[in-house]
Protein backbone atom coordinates (compact mmCIF):
# COMPACT_ATOMS: atom_id res chain seq x y z
CA UNK A 1 0.00 0.00 0.00
CA UNK A 2 1.21 3.58 -0.79
CA UNK A 3 0.78 5.31 1.91
CA UNK A 4 2.58 8.77 3.76
CA UNK A 5 3.21 8.52 7.71
CA UNK A 6 1.96 12.16 9.02
CA UNK A 7 2.42 11.51 12.82
CA UNK A 8 4.55 8.24 14.23
CA UNK A 9 4.29 6.10 17.08
CA UNK A 10 1.91 7.88 19.06
CA UNK A 11 -0.94 7.35 21.21
CA UNK A 12 -4.83 7.28 19.88
CA UNK A 13 -5.74 10.37 21.56
CA UNK A 14 -2.53 12.28 19.83
CA UNK A 15 -3.18 10.92 16.37
CA UNK A 16 -7.28 11.78 16.45
CA UNK A 17 -6.41 15.60 17.84
CA UNK A 18 -3.45 15.61 15.54
CA UNK A 19 -6.60 14.65 12.59
CA UNK A 20 -8.99 16.93 13.67
CA UNK A 21 -6.68 20.10 14.11
CA UNK A 22 -4.83 20.01 10.61
CA UNK A 23 -7.93 18.87 8.35
CA UNK A 24 -10.96 20.62 7.37
CA UNK A 25 -13.05 17.87 6.37
CA UNK A 26 -13.38 15.45 9.08
CA UNK A 27 -15.69 12.22 9.82
CA UNK A 28 -16.06 9.65 12.53
CA UNK A 29 -16.68 6.53 11.80
CA UNK A 30 -17.04 3.55 14.47
CA UNK A 31 -13.78 1.17 15.59
CA UNK A 32 -13.48 -1.98 13.34
CA UNK A 33 -14.02 0.59 10.45
CA UNK A 34 -13.30 -1.08 7.06
CA UNK A 35 -11.69 0.98 5.32
CA UNK A 36 -8.05 0.00 2.11
CA UNK A 37 -8.72 -3.63 3.67
CA UNK A 38 -8.08 -2.97 7.00
CA UNK A 39 -9.95 -2.11 10.26
CA UNK A 40 -9.24 0.59 11.97
CA UNK A 41 -8.79 -0.32 15.80
CA UNK A 42 -9.29 3.30 18.24
CA UNK A 43 -11.68 4.50 20.97
CA UNK A 44 -14.99 5.34 18.83
CA UNK A 45 -15.83 7.85 17.50
CA UNK A 46 -12.57 7.54 15.46
CA UNK A 47 -11.64 10.65 12.92
CA UNK A 48 -11.15 10.09 10.04
CA UNK A 49 -10.52 12.91 6.91
CA UNK A 50 -10.28 13.36 4.01
CA UNK A 51 -8.32 16.41 1.63
CA UNK A 52 -8.16 15.76 -2.68
CA UNK A 53 -8.05 12.23 -3.36
CA UNK A 54 -6.04 11.08 0.26
CA UNK A 55 -7.42 9.73 3.15
CA UNK A 56 -5.98 10.51 6.71
CA UNK A 57 -6.76 7.75 9.56
CA UNK A 58 -4.93 6.74 12.83
CA UNK A 59 -3.82 3.28 12.22
CA UNK A 60 -2.64 1.01 15.41
CA UNK A 61 -0.11 -1.53 15.81
CA UNK A 62 0.25 -3.54 19.20
CA UNK A 63 3.99 -3.52 19.14
CA UNK A 64 4.47 0.61 17.54
CA UNK A 65 1.48 2.66 19.17
CA UNK A 66 -0.72 4.64 16.37
CA UNK A 67 0.11 6.61 13.18
CA UNK A 68 -1.41 8.95 11.02
CA UNK A 69 -1.54 7.84 7.64
CA UNK A 70 -2.46 9.30 4.69
CA UNK A 71 -3.70 7.28 2.22
CA UNK A 72 -4.64 7.79 -1.83
CA UNK A 73 -7.71 6.06 -2.65
CA UNK A 74 -10.44 8.09 -4.54
CA UNK A 75 -12.80 5.36 -4.33
CA UNK A 76 -12.29 5.45 -0.26
CA UNK A 77 -12.51 9.06 0.03
CA UNK A 78 -16.14 8.54 -1.50
CA UNK A 79 -16.81 6.06 0.38
CA UNK A 80 -15.74 7.51 3.79
CA UNK A 81 -18.24 11.15 2.92
CA UNK A 82 -21.11 8.93 2.30
CA UNK A 83 -20.80 7.46 5.42
CA UNK A 84 -20.70 4.01 4.10
CA UNK B 1 -19.07 -20.98 26.11
CA UNK B 2 -16.16 -18.92 24.02
CA UNK B 3 -13.37 -16.74 25.24
CA UNK B 4 -10.79 -15.04 23.20
CA UNK B 5 -7.44 -13.83 24.72
CA UNK B 6 -6.38 -10.80 22.44
CA UNK B 7 -2.82 -10.65 23.08
CA UNK B 8 -0.89 -7.25 22.80
CA UNK B 9 2.66 -6.68 21.73
CA UNK B 10 4.95 -9.84 23.82
CA UNK B 11 7.37 -7.26 24.86
CA UNK B 12 6.69 -7.67 28.77
CA UNK B 13 7.62 -11.44 29.44
CA UNK B 14 4.68 -11.88 32.04
CA UNK B 15 1.75 -11.91 29.19
CA UNK B 16 2.82 -14.98 27.95
CA UNK B 17 2.66 -16.43 31.42
CA UNK B 18 -0.05 -14.75 32.36
CA UNK B 19 -1.99 -15.69 29.19
CA UNK B 20 -1.53 -19.38 30.12
CA UNK B 21 -2.26 -19.30 33.36
CA UNK B 22 -5.66 -17.97 32.33
CA UNK B 23 -6.28 -20.29 29.69
CA UNK B 24 -6.30 -23.33 31.93
CA UNK B 25 -8.26 -21.69 34.20
CA UNK B 26 -10.67 -21.12 31.49
CA UNK B 27 -10.35 -24.61 29.92
CA UNK B 28 -11.33 -26.04 33.62
CA UNK B 29 -14.71 -24.21 33.22
CA UNK B 30 -15.56 -25.61 29.85
CA UNK B 31 -14.55 -22.57 27.58
CA UNK B 32 -13.22 -23.15 24.34
CA UNK B 33 -10.52 -21.03 24.11
CA UNK B 34 -8.74 -18.80 21.06
CA UNK B 35 -5.55 -16.94 21.82
CA UNK B 36 -5.40 -13.81 18.86
CA UNK B 37 -1.92 -11.40 18.65
CA UNK B 38 0.64 -10.89 16.50
CA UNK B 39 2.80 -13.39 15.14
CA UNK B 40 5.56 -13.12 17.73
CA UNK B 41 2.51 -12.97 20.72
CA UNK B 42 1.33 -16.46 18.80
CA UNK B 43 4.92 -17.69 18.74
CA UNK B 44 5.40 -17.08 22.27
CA UNK B 45 2.57 -18.85 23.28
CA UNK B 46 2.68 -21.82 21.25
CA UNK B 47 6.84 -22.50 21.77
CA UNK B 48 5.39 -22.39 25.74
CA UNK B 49 2.54 -25.06 24.99
CA UNK B 50 3.87 -27.16 22.18
CA UNK B 51 1.19 -29.98 23.06
CA UNK B 52 -1.65 -27.06 23.17
CA UNK B 53 -2.85 -28.03 26.66
CA UNK B 54 -3.78 -25.03 27.09
CA UNK B 55 -3.93 -22.90 23.91
CA UNK B 56 -6.33 -25.07 21.49
CA UNK B 57 -7.16 -22.28 18.89
CA UNK B 58 -4.79 -19.74 17.87
CA UNK B 59 -4.97 -16.86 15.19
CA UNK B 60 -3.89 -13.57 13.67
CA UNK B 61 -4.79 -10.41 15.85
CA UNK B 62 -5.45 -8.16 12.41
CA UNK B 63 -7.86 -11.54 10.75
CA UNK B 64 -9.54 -11.85 14.71
CA UNK B 65 -10.85 -7.85 14.48
CA UNK B 66 -11.68 -8.58 10.69
CA UNK B 67 -13.92 -11.50 11.33
CA UNK B 68 -15.09 -9.47 15.02
CA UNK B 69 -16.43 -6.22 12.55
CA UNK B 70 -17.72 -8.76 9.86
CA UNK B 71 -19.64 -10.93 12.67
CA UNK B 72 -18.16 -14.20 11.28
CA UNK B 73 -17.52 -14.57 15.08
CA UNK B 74 -18.17 -13.78 18.84
CA UNK B 75 -17.31 -14.46 22.14
CA UNK B 76 -18.92 -14.34 25.48
CA UNK B 77 -15.52 -13.39 27.27
CA UNK B 78 -12.93 -11.77 26.00
CA UNK B 79 -9.48 -10.75 27.62
CA UNK B 80 -7.45 -7.97 26.60
CA UNK B 81 -3.89 -7.58 27.67
CA UNK B 82 -3.24 -4.15 28.21
CA UNK B 83 0.60 -2.65 28.74
CA UNK B 84 0.28 0.28 26.61
CA UNK B 85 -1.77 3.09 24.90
CA UNK B 86 -2.45 0.24 22.03
CA UNK B 87 -3.85 -2.23 24.40
CA UNK B 88 -6.70 0.11 25.45
CA UNK B 89 -7.60 1.02 21.67
CA UNK B 90 -7.89 -2.66 20.99
CA UNK B 91 -10.10 -3.03 23.67
CA UNK B 92 -12.06 0.02 22.80
CA UNK B 93 -12.54 -2.10 19.62
CA UNK B 94 -13.21 -5.17 20.91
CA UNK B 95 -16.14 -3.65 22.91
CA UNK B 96 -18.08 -1.69 19.89
CA UNK B 97 -17.46 -5.08 17.68
CA UNK B 98 -18.48 -8.01 20.01
CA UNK B 99 -20.58 -8.72 22.48
CA UNK B 100 -18.18 -9.92 25.26
CA UNK B 101 -18.04 -9.03 28.40
CA UNK B 102 -14.48 -7.47 28.45
CA UNK B 103 -11.49 -7.98 30.76
CA UNK B 104 -8.11 -5.72 30.92
CA UNK B 105 -5.35 -7.50 31.94
CA UNK B 106 -3.16 -4.56 32.95
CA UNK B 107 0.68 -4.70 33.63
CA UNK B 108 3.63 -2.83 33.17
CA UNK B 109 5.32 -0.39 34.79
CA UNK B 110 2.51 2.81 34.20
CA UNK B 111 -0.54 1.05 34.91
CA UNK B 112 -2.76 4.05 36.50
CA UNK B 113 -3.56 5.75 33.12
CA UNK B 114 -4.09 2.15 31.70
CA UNK B 115 -6.91 1.38 34.54
CA UNK B 116 -8.09 4.37 33.53
CA UNK B 117 -8.97 4.04 30.11
CA UNK B 118 -10.37 0.69 30.70
CA UNK B 119 -13.34 1.78 32.68
CA UNK B 120 -16.42 -0.18 32.06
CA UNK B 121 -14.47 -3.92 31.54
CA UNK B 122 -13.27 -5.71 34.75
CA UNK B 123 -9.96 -4.78 35.69
CA UNK B 124 -7.18 -7.15 36.79
CA UNK B 125 -3.96 -5.42 36.96
CA UNK B 126 -0.79 -5.12 38.47
CA UNK B 127 2.42 -3.04 38.30
CA UNK B 128 4.23 -6.35 36.81
CA UNK B 129 7.00 -6.66 33.98
CA UNK B 130 8.91 -10.27 34.81
CA UNK B 131 6.84 -11.79 38.11
CA UNK B 132 3.16 -12.73 36.92
CA UNK B 133 2.13 -13.64 40.98
CA UNK B 134 0.99 -10.64 41.66
CA UNK B 135 -1.73 -10.55 38.44
CA UNK B 136 -1.92 -14.60 39.28
CA UNK B 137 -3.47 -13.55 42.69
CA UNK B 138 -5.56 -11.50 41.30
CA UNK B 139 -7.28 -14.12 38.74
CA UNK B 140 -7.17 -16.59 41.49
CA UNK B 141 -9.53 -14.25 43.45
CA UNK B 142 -12.05 -14.68 40.39
CA UNK B 143 -14.20 -17.80 41.56
CA UNK B 144 -15.93 -18.57 38.71
CA UNK B 145 -15.34 -16.46 34.81
CA UNK B 146 -18.40 -18.16 33.38
CA UNK B 147 -20.22 -16.80 35.89
CA UNK B 148 -19.76 -13.16 34.55
CA UNK B 149 -21.01 -14.31 30.51
CA UNK B 150 -24.20 -14.90 32.28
Amino acid sequence: MNYEILLPNSSFRECADFIKKNFKEVYYVPAGYRIFDSYIIGVPPIPVAVEGDDVILPYTKPCHGCFVLRIPGKEEVERVRKGK
Amino acid sequence: MKALLMMGCPELPVQTAVALYIANKLNGEGFEVTAAGNKAAISLLLNSDPEKHYIKKVMDLDRCIGALAEKKMDFDLCFVFIHSDSGISYLATVKSLSKAKTVAVIFGKEIEPLIEGSAGSIIIASKAVHNPMPLRAQIDGVKSWAVLTK
